[in-house]
């Protein structure tokens, strides 16, 4: 144990720890309430321009090709802070021993401090659950019995870290390894500018579902998966077709999405969207996304019965087909008119 | 979907440590959060994962069992790594990792290396090396 570490001052901060769906906006949003900012999930979801898809047969996680709802970890956080004016120190350290002594001086000073880990090793998480992710976000606001304070905005309650349980997770290894990473904040701005985040949001959101000239990405991407499962069962054999299949329901619905791959989140968000903007249109189109996110978890539902029934016959991957090429026309439509509801 | 709609299939695979909110549409036409214990699709999905994880598993500790591989390769796949996650931890190249998977060089390594595999794995030294413990998994 450091010097620093046996003086520091067993101290908690008076945190509010809300589980959210999600935890990269689960963490700006607790961090920011510390912080007199009061915004919702689907807030921080819509400005950071969460909402997306990509389906990249040729990057495969566990020998399978990765079909994602998401943009890369971090690039959430990183735009909701740039849109709403926010400034937030970040460090990385490749000393361990210095990332614990620096995260027990913020906490002394009253600091709640947010951290990149993989989960991994994270003693507190269900095991079904468990895999190596390295790009989960959490919050330590104070030290108790010396066992760190931790709001994780996946759980329901407050959990606890000991030293070399959060000092394992800190420097979790393999894609996306955290390095001790930390960030808490350092100035707001007076009045954030709320309105003009949100419109920013929605445009780059609009503009990553249909302009990537790329047909992996956005709606186009939707459609391209649809072309690739429906060769699925005859390429790969009816075991690796399930594998596959089973990957995009598990990202769908993966832990934090909210439901339907992030596009009930986006619903919440364009109801909120529409109250701060005064803009009726999005009230409706928040209905349309529901939608199209019924239409998601219909297709979780073929999926799973491909799953079950793997050893049988192979007729549902053509339904499942269908369907996805289904969404991707009515997502396309879906951006286009909300790019027209904003900008006229 | 609406909030009423929001399905509670329980899998038990959040082992009763949380449950998941789902956004949906309450009565009035509000979005809300609904907390979840499981939907039936994905539990179906996450199972199925598990399961095709426990078959290599499996696999590998017949043939460490057979001494055609190394107790690393059990442990490695044990926690879903490959060698070049390993590697990270450990500080070698995959390759020095791969070679550890023949039986032959694993029983040359050093206490120390040894050690430090063990503690990537969280396990004792004699957990690791031990293959009779393999043989009731």
């Amino acid at each position: 144990m450091s010097i620093e570490e046996g003086k520091m001052k067993e101290q908690v901060m008076d945190f509010e720890h809300k589980q959210s769906a999600h935890c990269e906006n689960g963490v700006v949003s607790n961090m920011l309430q510390y912080h007199g900012i009061s915004l919702s999930e689907p807030m921080v979801f819509g400005i950071g321009s969460g909402m997306f898809f990509s389906h990249m047969p040729f990057l495969k996680v566990g020998r399978i090709p990765v079909t994602s709802f998401r943009p890369l970890p971090g690039i959430i956080f990183k735009r909701t802070s740039k849109r709403l004016g926010l400034t937030f120190e970040k460090k990385k350290f490749s000393d361990p021993r210095k990332a614990m002594e620096a995260l027990d001086q913020n906490l002394s000073q009253g600091i709640p401090t947010g951290m990149l880990v993989g989960v991994y090793h994270l003693s507190y998480f269900p095991a079904p659950y468990r895999f190596h992710f390295n790009a989960h976000n959490i919050v330590a606001f104070g030290k108790k019995n010396d066992q760190y304070q931790i709001s994780d905005p996946i759980m329901d309650h407050v959990e606890q870290l000991t030293y070399d349980q959060l000092r394992k997770v800190r420097y979790a290894k393999g894609v996306f390894a955290p390095n001790g990473h930390m960030y808490w904040l350092r100035e707001k701005p007076k009045e954030i500018p709320l309105e003009k985040a949100i419109l920013k949001g929605i445009r780059q959101t609009c503009k990553h579902m249909l302009e990537i000239p790329v047909p992996l990405f956005g709606a186009n991407g939707i459609k391209y998966l649809s072309r690739k499962i429906r060769k699925y069962p005859d390429k790969l054999g009816p075991k690796k077709a399930a594998a596959y299949m089973g990957q995009i329901v598990r990202a769908l619905e993966e832990i934090g999405t909210g439901g339907a791959g992030f596009r009930y989140m986006y619903g919440a968000f364009l109801q909120e969207a529409a109250d701060v903007l005064n803009n009726p249109k999005l009230e409706g189109l928040s209905l349309d996304i529901t939608g199209i996110g019924d239409q998601w978890r219909e297709f979780a539902i073929i999926t799973g019965r491909i799953v079950k029934n793997r050893n049988k016959a192979t007729e549902s991957y053509g339904a499942a087909a269908d369907l996805l090429l289904e969404i991707s026309k009515e997502e396309k439509a879906f951006f286009k008119k909300l790019k027209m509801a904003i900008d006229s | 979907m609406k909030t009423k709609d929001v399905p509670q299939d329980n899998a038990n695979l959040m082992e009763g440590k949380f449950q998941e909110p789902v956004y949906s549409l309450d009565e009035d036409g509000n979005y809300t959060t609904v907390r979840s214990v499981g939907w039936d699709p994905k539990n179906t999905v996450m199972l199925h994962a598990w399961e095709e994880v426990n078959e290599r598993i499996e696999e590998v500790r017949q043939k460490v069992l057979d001494g055609q591989l190394s107790p690393l390769a059990y442990h490695m796949e044990k926690n879903i790594m490959d060698t070049s996650l390993v590697g990270k931890y450990m500080g070698f190249w995959a390759f020095k990792v791969k070679r550890h998977l023949k039986p032959k060089r694993f029983n040359k390594l050093s206490r120390k290396t040894l050690e430090k595999y063990a503690d990537v794995f969280n396990i004792s030294v004699d957990e690791f090396t031990n293959i009779e413990l393999l043989k009731e998994k």
